[in-house]
């Protein structure tokens, strides 16, 4: 079971306080907040990237900044892929990059093919580019190439800053899909940092909404998005579809609002328009 | 490391003092003066005369004395060790010995004579960068370079270069640390192992910052060219230096100080 | 239009490393924007939208065809800087487009390049902050701003050198919410209050919706123009180029399939969705 848990940083301009959470084994999370509300500080907390200056953050029970926790360790179970991964590429060879991660884990030699591998067909990239300096890739391809390198680790827990970012909708797709496959097929736990209240909606178990470096709301999609006026206060928003069922019931009509994906409100519009 | 992007060249404290006000190239000027006069001078009453120079200076400038003495520190060593240099390596009058150093007189005068003539070095060309912003200072320097246009002296040039190096130091600074967490959160690790081993661990940082570097470099370019810049013929300037009566009495007056020094000390 | 400001005759385009391979960025594409028109193009990456952009202020040539600007040809040499102050560009990444320590100083660039006056200068830089609203951060340094302050001022850099037109290349591409308002917002101020041609470049719905008109490209060429009611309404046709729609109007269209044939296929907004359900029931 994995289990977070931290309190008070304070930094230049993104301070955290008091902030306090806990990440079950096998959860699918979404944290939302605009810039500088604090999440991406919150997240390089996870794996020891920053320390607080107050508080604790444990991982599978073991207090991470604790005397003999080897850092490495930890970052092995909990997977990074920041914004714009393709900025970190430095292979000469694609598989040099996706092989770095593993091997500064300790991964023996004769096992890292295996690994590049299989981290190269998790993201659907063809085995055939390994040989190819990363450099040539479009810029797609590169980004798979990043988030590769992650998985190369095997990591538990994976987090993920806005993987997105800056991709077509075709190229969404692709990142979101994959997303979906490693949290319901390979059963790791996701934390999905995103902008986007559609993309985090449709996958995510929990959101945790963050302003000004605290967690201003927390829960299950449907009940965090019942306060559309403050996620629109504090510069965030509501699925386009939400919007409408809660404009509708604003108008007198019967329905239920607590639906965020574009099937559950499609449904729920028939029914509305079956009962007239 | 995330203090640094807020560290601007040279640590220019802003101010309204008639110091920060002189035009960029007398000021410029001014510290070229004082350097040639702490190489032409060659007794302590010389120095003592700089010194008292650069002080009102300092006091003119209204800049807390501490800044000023802050650009030793980085030195100290090589201060101590030009000290000792000279104290113990100088042939003549033993004064003093402990084991096999020998500290003779003439070491010690020589010693402190180079030692005044560092530090004052050092304060001059602080005093220029702190009371100077680095945008006037590449003006400057672009202005007092282009009658050497003539020779060749691509004057515009490294002043766009300057320019866009100072725009773009804070914005490196934090790329390189996004790379460094980044390549960190896949096992990276900058602190341990011999300097062979940590020179090879800063590979997976140039690259990308070099990738990146030439990256922004070309799409800055296109994004000049889109904006009409074709190299500095035909440019008029958004901010324009003025040479003042106050510049030319400031300049004349350390001219005739350094000439006057020079000549008696 | 004989006084379009914009024309594209018959324009195909490859990069030289293309070349042997045949393969064209731009095919055969015929196009007119108007003065004042805001015109949007739409497409995935790869699909040509950003050559063609380039060839609207000449850093990009035709390999065939011709590109007139207020007339002027944009192979003709000698009026390239005629051509780039009447056509200005905003690019995608706010950082690399910024090229001074301080705001006021970059938006004087472009005037700067000009050859104009200094007092005219500073009346430009004046006004074009103004307009963006990024008056009271001339004096920032770009490293302090956000994405969307950072493009207002590339915007503002632009304005200063009173162009015609505008053309922005996925200007926010790599901003937040907030950023994506801002710069959306000045866009339109742009072309409602100062009258300024805008052509942009986006994958992005809610932006494409704004415009006069859009174009949607694919594989260099032009495969749908229209108003955004009558592209948008499309919905198969752009899920069949991997773009997307605004999600109000694939959900009329899913209603639609399901039986209701009542509900209109050009719907764009969460308000007019309601008003149809509203006289619906």
């Amino acid at each position: 079971m994995s289990y977070i848990y931290n309190a008070g940083q304070p930094m230049a301009h993104e301070a955290l306080r008091n902030v306090s959470l806990t990440i079950e084994d096998g959860e699918f999370v979404g944290l939302i907040g605009h810039t500088g509300s604090g999440k991406s500080t919150l997240v390089q907390h996870f794996n020891g990237l920053l320390r607080p200056t107050a508080g604790t953050v444990f991982v599978d029970g073991v207090d991470i900044f604790g005397k003999d926790v080897n850092l490495r360790k930890v970052r092995q179970k909990v997977g990074m892929v920041f914004q714009y991964p393709e900025y970190q590429l430095f292979g000469e060879t694609v598989f040099e990059d996706v092989a770095f991660g593993p091997k500064n884990m300790g991964v023996p030699d004769a096992e890292l093919p295996g690994r590049v591998d299989q981290a190269l067909a998790l993201v659907g990239l063809d085995p055939g580019l390994k040989e190819r300096s990363p450099f040539e890739l479009s810029g797609g391809q590169k980004r798979k190439v990043a988030i590769a390198g992650v998985l190369a680790m095997q990591p538990q827990i994976l987090i993920l800053d806005e993987p997105t970012a800056g991709l077509d909708p075709k190229g969404r797709d692709e990142v979101l899909s994959l997303v979906a496959y490693l949290h319901q097929k390979e059963n790791k736990t996701i934390v999905l940092v995103s902008h986007s209240m559609e993309d985090v909606a449709r996958l995510a178990q929990r959101l945790i909404v963050m302003a000004r470096g605290k967690i201003v709301l927390e829960g299950p999609p449907e009940v965090v998005f019942r306060q559309a006026d403050y996620l629109e206060a504090i510069g965030l928003g509501v699925p386009q579809v939400t919007k409408l069922l809660q404009a509708l019931k604003k108008q007198g009509f019967a329905v239920d609002p607590d639906h965020y994906t574009i099937e559950a409100v499609e449904d729920e519009i028939v029914r509305l328009l079956e009962t007239k | 490391m995330a203090m640094m992007k807020n560290i601007t060249i040279g640590q220019y404290i802003p101010g309204e003092s008639i110091v920060h006000q002189l035009d960029p190239r007398t000021k410029i000027l001014a510290t070229f003066l004082f350097i040639a006069l702490l190489f032409l001078v060659d007794t302590f009453t010389g120095y003592a005369l700089g010194a008292l120079l650069l002080f009102s200076i300092v006091l003119l400038s209204r800049i807390p004395v501490k800044f000023v003495l802050r650009g030793i520190r980085p030195l100290a060593f090589i201060i101590v060790l030009t000290l000792c240099l000279h104290f113990f390596m100088t042939e003549g009058r033993v004064l003093f010995q402990f084991w096999f150093l020998k500290l003779t007189y003439e070491g010690l005068i020589r010693g402190l004579m180079m030692v005044s003539r560092l530090i004052l070095l050092i304060i001059g060309s602080s005093l220029l960068t702190l009371t100077t912003s680095p945008i006037l200072l590449t003006d400057g320097i672009e202005s007092l370079l282009k009658p050497f246009k003539v020779i060749g002296v691509p004057a515009h040039e490294l002043a766009m270069m300057m320019t866009i190096a100072l725009r773009f130091i804070p914005t490196l600074v934090e790329e390189t640390e996004k790379i460094m967490k980044a390549q960190m959160a896949r096992g990276a690790d900058f602190e341990s192992g011999n300097i062979f081993q940590r020179a090879k661990s800063l590979i997976p940082i140039l690259i990308p910052l070099f990738v990146s570097a030439f990256r922004r470099a070309d799409e800055l370019a296109t994004a000049m060219e889109a904006r009409g810049y074709r190299g500095g013929e035909g440019r008029t300037r958004f901010r324009v230096l003025r040479f003042t009566r106050r510049d030319a009495a400031a300049l004349i007056l350390i001219t005739a100080f350094v000439a006057l020094v020079a000549f008696y000390c | 239009m004989a006084d379009a400001l914009i024309r594209f005759v018959d324009v195909s385009f490859s990069y030289s490393s293309d070349l042997e391979h045949g393969f064209e960025a731009l095919a055969g594409i015929n196009l007119e924007i108007a003065d004042g028109e805001f015109v949007a193009v739409l497409g995935h990456n790869g699909s040509g939208k950003s050559t063609l952009a380039k060839h609207i202020n000449a850093l990009l040539v035709p390999t065939s065809g011709k590109v007139f600007v207020a007339g002027i040809d944009t192979q003709d040499g000698e009026r390239l800087w005629e051509i780039r102050q009447k056509v200005g560009m905003v690019f995608q990444n706010p950082d690399n487009q910024l090229v001074a320590t301080t705001v006021e100083e970059d938006v004087a660039f472009g005037p700067e390049n000009l050859g104009i006056p200094t007092p005219e200068i500073h009346r430009r830089v004046d006004e074009a902050l103004k307009i963006v609203g990024m008056s009271d951060y001339r004096l920032h340094s770009p490293h302090q701003l956000s994405g969307g302050q950072k493009q207002r001022v590339a915007i503002a850099g632009m304005i200063a050198m009173r162009p015609r037109c505008i053309v922005f290349d996925e200007p926010t591409a790599m901003l937040d919410p907030v950023g994506r308002h801002e710069v959306m917002q000045t866009v339109i101020k742009l072309n409602q209050e100062e009258k300024i041609t805008i052509v942009l470049i986006t994958h992005a719905m809610e932006e494409a919706i704004l415009a006069d008109r859009v174009i949607v490209m694919e594989e260099g060429k032009i495969v749908l123009t229209g108003t955004p009611r009558e592209v948008f309404s499309q919905v198969e046709t752009l899920a069949k180029l991997r773009l997307d729609v605004p999600e109000i109007t694939s959900l009329a269209n899913r209603l639609r399939r399901r039986g209701f044939a009542q509900i209109p296929n050009n719907i764009l907004t969460i308000e007019e969705m309601v008003n149809v359900l509203c006289r619906l029931g």
